[in-house]
């Protein structure tokens, strides 16, 4: 079997709309290296001024929670409302918590 | 029925055009990689920068136009002016080649414009100062982007490199052209509008050749050619783009979207 990798890796691709916000995924592409792959998430993802920064990260380094688990992992927080702290009264100069 | 303009060759508007026009012919040459481009990332890359050249031209258009004073606009000096009447660089409007051609033209050009624009922020034309503002950052993008891809494909794979040593065969010679001296570049330099194109040639040929090195690329010999597209007189293929550049204006005068 041949060793030679005909396709480029893949990755995802985070954008920072502006300076004290998190970057959010926005998507993905195919990149020879790191700096490609920033390169072209610049080109693809912030040209209509979408972004003040970029991270990508290679998908294979990207550890996920197996959808089989998703019943297990998630469900059981359905019923338990009280968690959201929706239940204080909030003084009114911390009204946008 | 809208006839070709009829352009007054001040030197001041022809120094501006050979900028604008050198821009917007290489921009119509990046625009026919959209929907042909290696990888779809690489797509929009081009057409990015190419719209990126679009506006760069589109300003200085205008300028050159105001200081012509016969009230023509962007539109008009775009695509109403006869061939002889262009003044782009010659390399710009040979055809877009394979993708190392590409990449090779775009780095020599794009470094040469990085140049030339740095000096046109000191420009005594406060429009063309302004301009170069907003554009200096646009072709610096644009002179890593094409670097990157010249020191990949020289260092890559024996057919990426058999690509770039044609590539360089095909478009060193035309290279002298961006550091010619006539009397509009002199004009240029004497009332301060910008730089003498000749003085840019010592640290754009250190620049690149920084990025042949890292490339394992020799530059070649210095040729004696000497472009003519800078004059208004232009090669074969310039007739083309343009038939296709014009075509709309051309078929319905005056339309707009």
């Amino acid at each position: 079997m041949s060793t030679v990798q005909n396709e480029w890796p893949l990755w995802e691709v985070f954008v920072r709309s502006k300076a004290g916000l998190d970057h959010k995924h926005c998507g993905s592409l195919h990149a020879a290296d790191a700096k490609m792959a920033i390169q072209m998430g610049r080109d693809v993802y912030t040209r209509r001024q979408e972004g003040v920064s970029v991270w990508v990260v290679r998908s294979d380094q990207i550890v996920a929670s197996d959808p089989g688990d998703k019943a297990m992992y998630f469900d059981p927080a359905e019923d338990k409302v009280y968690r959201h702290p929706t239940f204080y009264e909030l003084p009114k100069s911390l009204d946008h918590m | 029925m809208t006839a070709s303009i009829q352009l007054r060759r001040a030197p001041e508007v022809q120094y501006l055009l050979r900028i604008a026009d050198t821009n917007l012919i290489l921009a119509q040459r990046l625009a026919e990689w959209c929907g042909h481009a290696p990888v779809l990332e690489e797509d929009i890359a081009l057409a990015n920068m190419a719209l990126d050249l679009v506006g760069q031209s589109r300003a200085l258009l205008t300028r050159a136009g105001e200081l012509e004073g016969r009230g023509h606009d962007e539109d008009h000096l775009a695509f109403l002016r006869d061939e002889r009447d262009y003044f782009n660089a010659t390399l710009v409007e040979l055809p877009r080649g394979d993708f190392a051609f590409t990449v090779l033209r775009n780095l020599f050009i794009a470094t040469w414009s990085k140049l030339l624009w740095e000096k046109l922020l000191n420009s005594s034309d406060a429009e063309v100062a302004a301009i170069a503002g907003k554009a200096v950052k646009e072709v610096r993008y644009h002179q890593q982007h094409a670097a990157d891809w010249v020191v990949r494909l020289a260092d890559g794979t024996p057919e990426s490199r058999r690509r770039v040593d044609a590539a360089l065969d095909d478009a060193w010679r035309y290279t002298n052209e961006l550091f010619g001296t006539d009397a509009v570049d002199e004009h240029a330099h004497t009332s301060g509008i910008g730089p003498r194109w000749a003085n840019l040639q010592a640290p754009w040929l250190a620049e690149i050749t920084a990025v042949f090195d890292e490339a394992g690329l020799a530059l070649p010999k210095a040729s004696g050619y000497q472009g003519t597209g800078t004059r208004g007189v232009h090669s074969e293929h310039m007739g083309r783009i343009l038939t296709e550049m014009q075509h709309l204006q051309r078929s319905f005068p005056g339309g707009v979207w």
